[in-house]
């Protein structure tokens, strides 16, 4: 096992892998730049080490400074968190070069599921059901993409291949507006990614987000540990998720997690992955896989009693899985509220000092937070202060839990969206469950209508 | 021993209830003790070296090390890695105390990822002061010299 593992990363992820850290007697050291100097896990760690300035490109983007910090602490892994550089090839690989474990997936693998065109074709040789497209890149000519746009049937959705995560994307309702759509997409690409390829996938009108979590070893043992439904989004963004999915047919559920288990061992993955899927007429269509945690693995965590961040840890120690697909057997319900440093409607971000802070507590509740009473949150970040899990026997119970753990939260002297959350938990839709990644939104096209 | 480990130290004693401490290292030797009246306790002298003694009231110490510091423009490392003096091992420092620098000459080394980095002066002066060890790791932003 490692005696220390580098966390290359930041906020409440840092302070996530940490506690797995400690409790596996695993020492840390926290990197981290001259805003986050006063961060509660960085005080925590045994080491820190400042890398750089505010900016994320001089810092948490900083390749050469963290393998750098690695280096003169003598750490043995460096763990990516989610964001920044967890899912960087380069420098996943230049990590491994330097003679340290990256705990992820294979740089490779990485590579593969990061460009978005190889990805779903892996995926269709694994028989995982896509999203029906152009499957392959759009060549450049504009006749020729018209054809197959028209094959697929308007509307369609233009996706950048080195993008993902709801970025470089653009929906396309008629044909005259696709060469335009076609044109800016792809300089949105090139400049954004350095990669200009793009690919049409159909536009599905009300699809639900379900995917499913992976942990694979490096000795042929893959697992799925049920699902999610993440499909309360706005601007691509979820803000809550919950575990199970509600209205699964579960033999239809199995066979898909079962599907992106072989296809997991066909790409030979390793660590903890999440197979994304959008849902629609009971049919999964899977659009792309992250390879790496996700914010949400906590509702994983809550259903089926396992820790993904010390499983990640072990496979890439490169011990066996000590559960097998049978002990995974998901009970209750969870929802995890995502806590941003925003105005609750406008979605404007607010940084400052929180000036009074008290965190939720009691049965079924869990709080996964970097911030503390008086603690600044810097400008220069994702507005990601905190996550709120609340755990019942089934949905009900969950969502009691969690309306009594959000009265009770403070947070002053920012904005926060515990009101925006508030307001859903007793939304009709968001309460008969089963909605679609559209609803937030309209919702709040509502909401600031009205206001 | 240099005004790093001495400031861990300094520190150290402030956070604990630990009113002295005294440690010595091969021939160097430092007493440091708390004092609610900041007179200074009794000085031990070896046959050798004189301790250097710290005696400090029970607020600020941080001061007291900084006012133990020259004045002067401090140079701080711009990036991770390991600070050299030399530009190879057994080869002369590139700087030392008291010596007059220019804008742009090279003060020392900083290895990151196997690559050798020249730091070098941002401004003309007199080196005052070398704040880290060679050999010893330093971060982004650390104080590396003093330069006046």
């Amino acid at each position: 096992m490692f005696e220390k593992i580098l966390i290359a990363n930041r906020g409440e992820i840092a302070l996530r892998i940490q506690r797995a850290c400690r409790e596996m007697g695993i020492k840390t050291v926290a990197v981290h730049s001259e805003a986050d100097a006063e961060a509660k896990y960085v005080k925590l760690a045994d080491e820190s080490v400042c890398i750089g300035p505010a900016p994320s490109n001089l810092s948490y983007l900083n390749i050469p400074a963290i393998i750098s910090a690695a280096e003169v602490t003598d750490s043995a892994a460096i763990h990516p968190g989610y964001g920044f550089l967890a899912e960087n090839a380069d420098f996943a690989e230049r990590v491994e070069k330097s003679g340290f474990v990256f705990i992820g997936p294979r740089p490779e693998t990485i590579r593969l599921m990061g460009d978005k065109v190889n990805a779903k074709n892996a995926m269709r040789e694994a028989k995982v059901p896509c999203v029906p497209g152009s499957d392959g890149a759009l060549p450049e000519s504009p006749e020729e993409i018209k054809e197959i746009v028209r094959a697929i049937g308007y509307p369609v959705i233009i996706k950048a291949s080195g993008g993902g995560g709801g970025r470089g994307m653009r929906v396309v309702h008629t044909e005259a507006a696709l060469s335009n759509a076609v044109i800016v997409t792809r300089n949105e690409a090139q400049a954004a990614f350095g990669n200009p390829m793009l690919y049409a996938e159909k536009f599905m009108e009300n699809p639900r987000h379900i995917e499913f979590q992976v942990l694979v070893d490096e000795h042929k043992n893959a697992i799925y540990l049920g699902e999610r439904d993440c499909s309360v989004q706005r601007r691509n963004q979820k803000i809550i998720e919950e575990a199970p999915a509600l209205d699964l047919n579960s033999r239809m559920r199995d066979k898909i997690g079962s599907r992106c288990v072989d296809a997991c061992r066909r790409i030979g993955y390793r660590g903890v992955g999440t197979f994304e899927f959008l849902y629609e007429n009971q049919e999964y269509y899977f659009i792309e896989m992250n390879t790496r945690l996700q914010v949400e693995h906590t509702i994983t965590e809550a259903v089926t009693g396992i820790d993904l961040v010390q499983q990640q840890i072990r496979v890439a120690a490169g011990e066996k899985l000590n559960i097998r697909q049978k002990d995974i057997e998901p009970k209750g319900h969870a929802i995890e509220c995502r806590i941003n440093a925003e105005d609750p409607y406008k979605l404007t971000p607010s940084a400052g000092q929180i000036t009074r802070y008290h965190a939720p507590g009691g049965p079924g509740i869990r709080v996964d937070s970097h911030v503390y009473h008086n603690y600044t949150v810097p400008p220069y970040y994702d507005s990601l202060i905190g996550k709120v899990i609340a755990y019942g026997e089934n949905r009900d119970q969950a969502i009691a839990r969690m309306r009594i753990a959000l009265s009770e939260m403070v947070v002053e002297g920012i904005k926060t969206n515990i009101p925006l959350h508030l307001d859903l938990l007793h939304d009709a839709g968001f309460l008969h469950g089963g909605i679609t990644i559209h609803y937030l939104e309209q919702l709040l096209a509502q909401h600031n209508k009205q206001g | 021993m240099d005004l790093r480990k001495l400031k861990k130290l300094i520190d150290l004693v402030e956070e604990s209830s630990i009113s002295e401490l005294e440690i010595t290292e091969g021939e160097e030797r430092v007493r440091i003790s708390k004092s609610g009246t900041g007179i200074p306790t009794q000085l031990a002298v070896p046959a050798v070296a004189a301790p250097a003694v710290i005696s400090v009231p029970e607020t600020n110490i941080l001061d007291k090390v900084k006012e133990a510091l020259p004045a002067g423009h401090m140079v701080n490392s711009p990036m991770v890695g390991t600070f050299y003096r030399t530009s190879s091992p057994g080869s002369d420092p590139f700087v030392k105390v008291g010596q007059t620098v220019k804008a742009g000459e090279t003060l020392c080394i900083i290895e990151a990822m196997k690559l050798l980095n020249e730091i070098e002066a941002d401004k003309d002066g007199i080196i005052k002061a070398i704040l880290i060890e060679n050999g010893q790791p330093v971060e982004y932003g650390e104080a590396l010299f003093i330069i006046e």
